[in-house]
Parts: C-alpha cells; structure tokens; sequence
C-alpha cells in the first residue's frame, strides 16, 4: 500500500470504552455473519487471499477464540448446563477481550479486520432463548461499530446437509436442542435456524446488515462480496 | 432440559425493570469495602435466622465454580481489561442468580448476598467503566429488600486489613489502575475511590448505612431490627427487643 491511509474515530454501539487510548481507526472492520454450513470461514479465506493480493494488511477474528477464555466456555458448557444470561455474559466477555486486544488494536494499525461473526449471532442467540432485545443492545454498548456487515443467508434445510456432511453431526446448542423445541434433531435444528434467521430480518435494518445469498457456488457468493468491499474500500482511500 | 429453561424464565421474569414477582423469599444484602466487618456481620444474622428455623441461603461475590476458574486465570495473568473484568464478575453474578439467588427467591428463602450489584457499580466505575452501562447489565437483577452499607473510613478498613494480612493481591489493591506504583499507597487510594462510589449510592438506592466503627454486637442489633420486619407473624412475640432486651 503507498496511499496514506486515512484516521477517523472509532465508532460504538453505546457508551463505547471510555478508558481506552486508541480512539482512531486507520484500518476497515468487515463482518461476514451467517449459521454454520454458510461458507463463512470459505469467504473469509478467499477475501483474505484477494486482499492481501491487493497489498492490504488482513487480520481474521471469530468468536470463541480469546485466549483468556475462550477453553473455558468449553468446558463450562460440558459441565453443565447454565442459564441463558450466564451464557450472554460469558461470551460477551470473551468478545470484549478480543475486541480490546486484538481487533482494535489491529483497526488502530490499519489492518482490514475480517470477522468470522460478531455480535450480532450472539444478540441472535440471545434474543431466540428470551433475554430482551433491549439488554442485549445495551451490553455490546462497548462494540465497535463494523464498517461492512454480510449475512450468508442459507435456508435451513440446505444448512443441514451442508453441516451434516462436514461434521458428520449436529452441535448441540447450533441445533437448539436446549430450547426443547422438537424430539427430532432435524426438527429442532431447522426450527431454531428458522428463529435466528428470522431474527437476523429484523436486525438488518436497525445495524445496516447486507443479506446475502449463500445458497450460491462459493465463487458466487464471493464475487458477490468482493465487489461490495471493492467499492466500500475505494471509497475509503 | 425442560428444567432448565423453566427455572431461567422464571428469573427473567422477576427482573428490577419489571418486577411484578409474587415471590415472598427476602433478599438482604450487605456492602463495604474490605475490612468494614460486613461478612462478620452477615454470618452472625445468617445464625439468628437459622436459629429461628427459617430456610438461609447464602451466597458470596465472585464465587461461582463455573466462572471462578476461568476468571482467576485471567486474573493471575494481569490480562483482564475493565470491560472484561466487568464482564466476568457479572457472569458469576448471572451464574448464581440464575441458579439460586432467583429460585431460592422464589421458594421463599432468606437469600443473604455478601455484596451484590452496587459492588460492580462501585469498582466497576473506578476502574473507567461507564456507570450507565454497568447498571444497565445489571438490569435483571431483584432490587434488594434491605442493603446495608457498612461504611468506614478507609485508613481503618486499611489498619484491619494489613494487620492480618500483609500481602495484597494484585486486582484487590487496584494495581491495574496505575493509582501508585507502592501497593499499599495504591490500595488507599483504591478503597477511596470506592467509598466515595458507595457514598453516591446511599439515596439514590436506597442503603441502610451502618458505622462500621460501632461495636459488632451493637452493628447486629441495628441490623435484625431492621430485619425483623422481614420474618413471618409467628415471630412477632419471640422476637428479642432491640437493643438486646429480650426479658421483657
């Protein structure tokens, strides 16, 4: 990159993190949102490859990946069972200590941040086990607000065959089985989809997120979402 | 399964924001900085309600098994931002309110809370987070039906606490704050900021305050008379007089 690129402050959710020192952004945060079987982690590869092509600086982040806690919520899941604000919190946290060590500080040096989901699938979470809209929002008043959010839009009968293939299994709380929802696994997992996804609908507008659809080849679906940052990042310079 | 959503809505249910709960358990909560005698305090009412045969529950701050792991590896590595300290203390919080402080609630027990949401209120803001967005967290949690603040001035607290145990802990004297590089210098200063966000709340939320300086015979007899509202007719007649004059 030879351009200079350009400082503008961070912008949050809510009351933001009033303590912090690095309150610019030189960098770009791209969110790609989407259930399990979406081809999340196929497009974040592939952008990744094609941006750092481009000569940009590209650091990946997920959920469930903060060293700090990221083992435990494992653990604790397998324990046993916790109540459904517990569970809110916890991975709030895990969130915020990568959102403090690793994705600001990357968005203070300039890097584009590729994020494979943020809080919107923990607010989604959240909201189809019965914690209000409301106190999700104003628990992620610390986030930074992402520059691009995409949802890989996948119907949840094809998200099934597509999971089922992979991992030869269904992920427990992925399925929804702690809702109780249906005996079948089948049932449960296309219902609880149907419910995240529908909320997803109703987040769109409030949080600016692009839908996309997934049910595309990869290829598709990436041509689709590389042209979108294009013009995103252009405008940017 | 079924159990376990069952007992959470419950709990959401009977949220501070929108309480309409028909529970007739008691919550009673004590605060204070460290060293102003307040679990002395509430072990000794944790007796007397026992002796009086009613149902006690008590649960202490950050003391969850599930989370308590997991925050003191973070704690022991010095990793832990305010936001994510924050954070954690309040998924112990949710943890024991989910399982028991909400359903004891509700089975009509005397839960006794060895400091409660005002203790996040109060380190949580010293430690730079924004106080709105803590109280907002905390949002779900039952207003208590008594808290008593036992307030001390700090250099007391500070004189009983060194007394017995010289080595402070790293989060406990505030060192994350870079108050002062001198431990003892930075824990002063710490419990100061903390008292003067105890004091703050005393009307807004509506303390008790007791003067942590008085006698521990005399504190607790200040607090069962306030508590004594809380217990059911039967004790009416039983009940020792306040001040400790039970001949009459």
């Amino acid at each position: 990159m030879t351009q200079q690129l350009t400082s503008r402050p961070l912008r949050f959710f809510g009351e933001g993190i009033s303590y912090m020192k690095q309150t610019e952004s030189k960098g770009s945060l791209i969110v790609i949102e989407g259930p399990d079987g979406s081809g999340r982690s196929s497009q974040i590869d592939l952008i990744t490859s094609y941006l750092e092509a481009a000569g940009h600086a590209v650091v990946t982040t997920g959920l469930k990946r903060s060293e700090l806690i990221g083992a435990g919520i494992l653990e604790a899941k397998h324990k046993l069972p916790l109540g459904k604000k517990t569970l809110a919190l916890f991975y709030a946290a895990d969130f915020a200590d990568q959102l403090e060590h690793k994705i600001i500080p990357a968005l203070h040096a300039g890097y584009v941040v590729l994020a494979d989901r943020y809080i919107y699938t923990l607010m989604a979470r959240s909201t189809v086990r019965g914690i209000g809209r409301v106190w999700s929002h104003n628990l992620f008043g610390f986030a930074v607000t992402p520059d691009m959010v995409f949802y890989l839009d996948v119907p949840p009968e094809e998200l099934f065959h597509r999971v089922f293939q992979k991992y030869g299994s269904l992920d427990y709380y992925e399925s929804g089985a702690d809702l109780g929802l249906s005996d079948n696994l089948y049932e449960s997992f296309v219902l609880y989809q149907r419910r995240i996804a529908r909320e997803f609908t109703m987040m769109e507008a409030k949080y600016g997120i692009v839908r996309v659809d997934g049910g595309r080849t990869i290829s598709e679906v990436n041509a689709d979402l590389q042209q979108r940052i294009d013009v995103y990042l252009k405008s940017r310079s | 399964m079924q159990g376990w959503s069952g007992w959470a809505d419950r709990g959401m249910k009977r949220s501070a924001g929108n309480s309409v709960g028909r529970a007739r358990g008691r919550l009673i909560v004590v605060e204070g900085i460290d060293g102003s005698g307040k679990s002395t305090q509430l072990h000794l009412l944790d007796k007397w309600l026992r002796s009086l045969g009613l149902n006690v529950f008590f649960t202490e701050w950050n003391s969850s098994d599930v989370v308590k792991e997991i925050t003191s590896k973070g704690k022991k590595k010095a990793l832990l931002t305010p936001t994510t300290f924050s954070l954690l203390h309040a998924t112990d919080f949710a943890d024991r309110y989910e399982r028991n402080i909400s359903p004891l609630l509700e089975a009509d027990y005397f839960v006794l809370a060895d400091r409660y949401i005002y203790t996040a209120y109060a380190r949580d803001v010293v430690r730079g987070c924004t106080p709105s967005w803590v109280r907002k967290i905390y949002s779900f949690a039952k207003v208590p039906d008594a808290t008593f603040y036992f307030r001390l001035p700090p250099e007391v607290a500070m004189d009983r606490i060194l007394e017995g145990r010289p080595k402070l802990k790293y989060y406990e004297a505030g060192m994350d704050l870079n108050l002062s590089n001198d431990e003892y210098e930075s824990y002063r200063i710490f419990q100061s900021k903390i008292v003067e966000q105890y004091d703050g709340m005393i009307k807004r939320d509506g303390f008790a305050v007791i003067d942590a300086t008085l006698d521990i015979e005399e504190q607790q007899s200040q607090m069962r008379q306030h508590v004594r509202r809380f217990l059911p007719a039967r004790f009416a007649t039983v009940m020792p007089e306040p001040n400790g004059d039970s001949t009459k």
